[in-house]
């Protein structure tokens, strides 16, 4: 694997005109994206939709639909960074003094697919908020630094070699428009961080764990980079 | 209960053949995945599906382990007359959920 | 929701179960189980299918095999007098043989199955329809699974 990486690193080339992953799969599976009637994570977004009554989140935000463009310009600033998920369960806990359903939780994926289903189709608008300064630079330091046995950095793939092959999968530019997404690996719905650790278990490094402030970092990082590309919201990946 | 889409067309002409796309939301734990402690996860999965169109079958299924989780079925039928549809999934561990829809044909 | 755990600790459990997963799947067939030709027969009751007007569309490079679609059709009228009763997919290398049968007739209008399947490893399979004057017909792919890069566990 070190010596396939390296390999892979002695060639390197930069990225372009960015892309999202969807367009290195293969046409069946592009297609149960495409088609919502085929995309399985539209099960959790009709979750989502009954539990945005049943959860009480309607009393307050009227329908749904209201939700528009709000997944396209999170994480935000609010006394820190905070992504979508943590927004959701601040919410819960704030204002309807509840215990937050937890993160990767089947109803906390349900509510941010449905939520981000909303903005799909709008491009991704991180805000400009210079509060957001800092932890936008530690995300793009963790991105670049090198982590786990296999010594190797985010931008070392997503960057350098994107668009090569690493063991027969394509490496994608790691763009974070899709999430959560319906991914076939895991035969289930799943959040970014939860797919950031499956990279970080990748070259054998210890994630971090599910919330913690380094993950809405390097997400806001990926949001900076995808500025601009469309919100895919419930993408499916292989 | 577990979440179920169905897309099919409202209205149909008399004698057309539709198509018919379901997706429900389950496990499907095969029986032969070992967990952590070294055990297998005993098996649950969806065993038969069937489409019954105003009481009478016009397609049914039986499902092993090798149909992936939340499993997607898409067959056809041929638009006779106005009525409903119901759709049932059984399987392991008393699992069964029905759901209908109605179709108008013109 | 049909998913048992939602607690933190169960995703941590499925995530590691998902991992292992990967590597039972890719271990070849149980050397218990009936072969691909013997499940054939087993459904056509000793009867050797011809390979005609039967379709299995199924990719021939797979990303993933814990979901591949599948797309079976039978060349028939589907009338009252001549139709197809069922079809079946068998596989060569998962840990049982049957993956899904069908039974349909002339009120379906087509005999068209898709479905979305596991593949445990690269290997061959096999869909077989049983035709209204007794029949059968058959037709066979060959698919290639490559794994993912980036699992969990
Ligand atoms: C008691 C009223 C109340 C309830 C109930 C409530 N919220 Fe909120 N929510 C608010 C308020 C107030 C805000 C802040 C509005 C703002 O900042 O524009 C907010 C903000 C949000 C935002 C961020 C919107 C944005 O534009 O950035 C999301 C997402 C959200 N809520 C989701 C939910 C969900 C999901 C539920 C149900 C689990 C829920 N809320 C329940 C009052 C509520
Ligand atoms: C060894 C190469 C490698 C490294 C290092 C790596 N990744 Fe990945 N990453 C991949 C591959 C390959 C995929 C495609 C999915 C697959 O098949 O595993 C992927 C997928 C992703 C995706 C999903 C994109 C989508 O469309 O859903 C994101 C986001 C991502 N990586 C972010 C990261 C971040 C952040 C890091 C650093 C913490 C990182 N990756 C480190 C190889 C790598």
């Amino acid at each position: 694997m070190r010596r396939l990486a390296l390999a892979l690193l002695l060639l390197g080339a930069t990225a372009e005109a960015r892309e999202s992953s969807f367009a290195l799969m293969s046409p069946e599976t592009q297609a149960m994206q495409r088609e919502d009637s085929a995309n399985p994570g539209m099960l959790w977004v009709e979750e989502g939709r009954a539990l945005w009554d049943s959860a009480g989140c309607a009393g307050c935000h009227g329908d749904v639909a209201g939700m528009r463009g709000v997944a396209a310009r999170y994480p935000a600033f609010d006394a820190a960074p905070i992504d979508l998920a943590g927004r959701i369960a601040q919410c819960q806990e704030a204002r309807q003094h509840r215990t937050p359903f937890p993160r990767e939780s089947e109803e906390a994926l349900a509510l941010a697919a449905v939520i981000g289903l909303q903005s799909r189709g709008i491009p991704v608008n991180p805000p400009d908020d210079p509060r957001l300064a800092p932890a936008l630079a530690r995300g793009e330091a963790l991105y670049r630094e090198r982590r786990g046995q296999l010594d190797l950095s985010c931008a070392q793939c997503h960057d350098a070699n994107a668009g090569r092959h690493l063991a027969g999968s394509p490496i994608p530019e790691a763009h974070p428009t899709g999430y959560p997404l319906y991914r076939l690996e895991w035969q289930g719905m799943g959040s970014l961080q939860r797919r950031l650790r499956n990279c970080m278990t990748g070259v054998r490094s210890e994630p971090y764990a599910y919330g913690a402030p380094e993950y809405v970092a390097i997400e806001l990082f990926l949001m900076r980079r995808a500025a601009g590309m469309a919100v895919e919201t419930p993408a499916v990946r292989p | 209960m577990a979440r179920v889409l169905i897309n099919l067309p409202r209205t149909a002409r008399r004698g057309e053949v539709i198509e018919i796309r379901t997706l429900i939301q389950h496990v499907m734990e095969t029986g032969y995945r070992p967990r952590a402690d070294g055990s297998v996860a005993p098996r649950d999965i969806i065993t038969h599906f069937a489409c019954l169109y105003n009481n009478e079958e016009v397609f049914a299924a039986e499902l092993a382990p090798a149909i992936a989780a939340n499993p997607f079925l898409s067959f056809s039928l041929v638009a006779a007359e106005s009525g409903i549809l119901a759709f049932t999934w059984t399987g392991d561990n008393g699992f069964e959920q029905t759901e209908t829809r109605s179709l108008t044909v013109t | 929701m049909s998913s048992p755990s939602l607690s933190r600790s169960g995703i941590e459990r499925r995530a590691l179960g998902a991992g292992l997963l990967a590597v039972v799947l890719a271990r070849p067939a149980r050397a218990d189980r009936p072969g691909l030709r013997e499940a054939v027969l087993g459904f056509t009751g000793g009867a050797e299918p011809a390979e005609a007007g039967v379709t299995l569309d199924i990719p021939p490079l797979v990303e993933n095999g814990n979901t591949v679609p599948v797309t079976i059709a039978v060349e028939s009228p589907m009338t009252d007098a001549e139709h197809v009763l069922r079809i079946a997919l068998f596989n060569e290398r998962n840990p049982q043989p049957h993956v899904v049968t069908a039974r349909l007739g002339p009120r379906a209008g087509r005999a068209r199955l898709s479905t979305r399947m596991r593949l445990a490893t690269s290997q061959r399979l096999v869909a077989v329809a049983e035709m209204s004057d007794g029949s059968f017909r058959a037709a066979n792919a060959d698919v290639i699974v490559t794994l993912a890069a980036c699992v969990e566990g």
